[in-house]
């Protein structure tokens, strides 16, 4: 089938390229847009490494074509830091309470706990648990990674104070 | 892992969407929130050659009374049922279904009427549907029907929908004052169930099941409404001994899969269980 003309906002910036309809939102970022942020894994919506926020809200973006996407507001890890680069207290969360080893796992991790801190600045476990149901993580057991979650909320409700 | 190539119209209504199906016909699938089929196409289990995308047709995403019943649109995700005060109440046992379905992230894009239209036996939408005998709406580009969840499923990921038909909306009978219950067993919490049990009861002033609606997910090819389980308990007061006899009647008729998951026979036994648990459930919150 036809390549066709595609623009979304990408981290705040306007992006066009050109792809077949089969072509997935996640491919379409790693390939000719060249944001390799999300990660791809399992490629059927089993793993969530490739967690992406559209118009906020995460969802894997494997399982979404891109055309699907278009006109639509696409946030990947890239557009969680600052425009200097640097961490956000999510990232730097992370970062402090080790909820990372590979890696491989922790775009989409931080995808899910963005979503969920946007939505909800106090969670307790339960809730962190649930908001990253949907990702697999083979390192670090989910421990050290719920822990940073938590940390990234108590820093960021210390901040708004 | 990608799909096979396809060609790709978004309708912009639910009439568009049925012209499109009727032009295309076999070929073609629907795509709504694409959480089961765009997996099915990534691993090329599915080859749809078109797909019709309708996630653009707001008219397919709505919540309201209708009647006696309550409809939900075939286009509407499933966080926005979890989200509406309004359907919890009608429907409570859509609530505690949605607990048990996918994760945040296939929420945001699962739809209602996907799930329903797949028919994956294990899934928890088609079970709450087939339980409560839901009303499924299809349209073509001829006209409009309606079936009895309880008729429309013929095996697994097999209904009767025929290849030019939408399914447009379902509507659930209105929870007035039952209780529910719903219970299941998976490898991990928001697979797919190995089995499911769904229960939602109604007792009249003297305390007597005055109704009941007892279905089976995951064990038969497709949700089984386990109607011998519902006869046993209406008319009669509560009991352990009646739960118990309900419970061992909801496999009446269940022909139990094997697969790499677990056994036919687990699935029997466990079923009994849950179907126990959710009878419970149900009449310990319908007042019991």
């Amino acid at each position: 089938m036809k390549p066709r003309s595609i623009t979304l906002t990408v981290n705040g910036a306007k992006r066009t390229a050109a792809a077949e309809p089969r072509v997935t939102l996640l491919d379409f970022l790693r390939g000719p847009l060249g944001v390799t942020g999300a990660h791809m894994g399992c490629e059927h919506g089993v793993c969530g490494a490739c967690s992406v926020l559209v118009e906020g809200e995460p969802v894997r973006a494997c399982l979404m074509f891109a055309v699907q996407a278009a006109g639509k507001a696409v946030t990947t890890v890239e557009g969680l830091a600052g425009s200097d680069g640097e961490p956000s207290p999510l990232q730097e969360a992370f970062r402090d309470a080790h909820g990372l080893q590979c890696g491989y796992c922790t775009p989409g991790m931080l995808i899910a706990a963005q979503a969920l801190l946007d939505e909800n600045p106090d969670p307790d476990e339960a809730d962190i648990r649930e908001a990253i149901g949907g990702n697999i993580c083979r390192c670090t057991g989910y421990v050290q990674i719920i822990e940073a979650i938590k940390l990234a909320a108590e820093n960021l409700r210390e901040a708004a104070q | 892992m990608k799909p096979a190539p396809f060609d790709y119209f978004a309708a912009a209504s639910a009439d568009d969407a049925v012209r499109l199906l009727a032009e295309h016909g076999d070929e073609a699938l629907i795509l709504a929130g694409g959480q089961s089929l765009v997996p099915m196409m990534n691993m090329r289990l599915a080859r749809p050659s078109v797909l019709i995308d309708i996630n653009d047709c707001d008219e397919m995403k709505f919540m309201a009374a209708d009647g006696d019943g309550f409809a939900i649109g075939a286009g509407t995700r499933q966080k926005d049922i979890l989200k509406s005060a309004e359907t919890c109440t009608a429907v409570p046992l859509l609530l505690k279904a949605l607990a048990f379905v996918g994760h945040v992230q296939t929420r945001n894009r699962g739809t209602l009427g996907g799930s329903i239209a797949h028919g994956d036996p294990s899934a928890e939408m088609p079970l709450v549907a087939v339980t409560l005998d839901a009303a499924i709406s299809l349209r073509t580009s001829n006209g409009e029907r309606t079936i009895a969840a309880s008729e429309f499923y013929s095996g697994p990921m097999s209904t009767e929908r025929a290849p030019d038909e939408c399914l447009m909306a379902v509507s659930f009978p209105l929870s007035t004052g039952a209780g529910t219950g719903f219970h299941e067993v998976s490898e991990r919490h928001g697979d797919f169930a190995i089995v499911s049990a769904a229960a939602e009861i109604n007792l009249d002033a003297g305390g007597k099941c005055a109704s009941a609606a007892i279905g089976i997910g995951g064990a038969h090819p497709h949700p089984v409404k386990a109607l011998k389980a519902e006869a046993i308990l209406v008319g009669e007061a509560p009991s352990d001994a009646l739960i118990e006899a309900a419970a061992e009647a909801a496999t009446d008729g269940i022909e139990a899969m094997d697969d790499v998951h677990a056994t036919g026979a687990y699935r029997m036994r466990v079923a009994r269980v849950l179907a126990a648990r959710a009878i419970s459930d149900a009449l310990a919150e319908a007042g019991l």
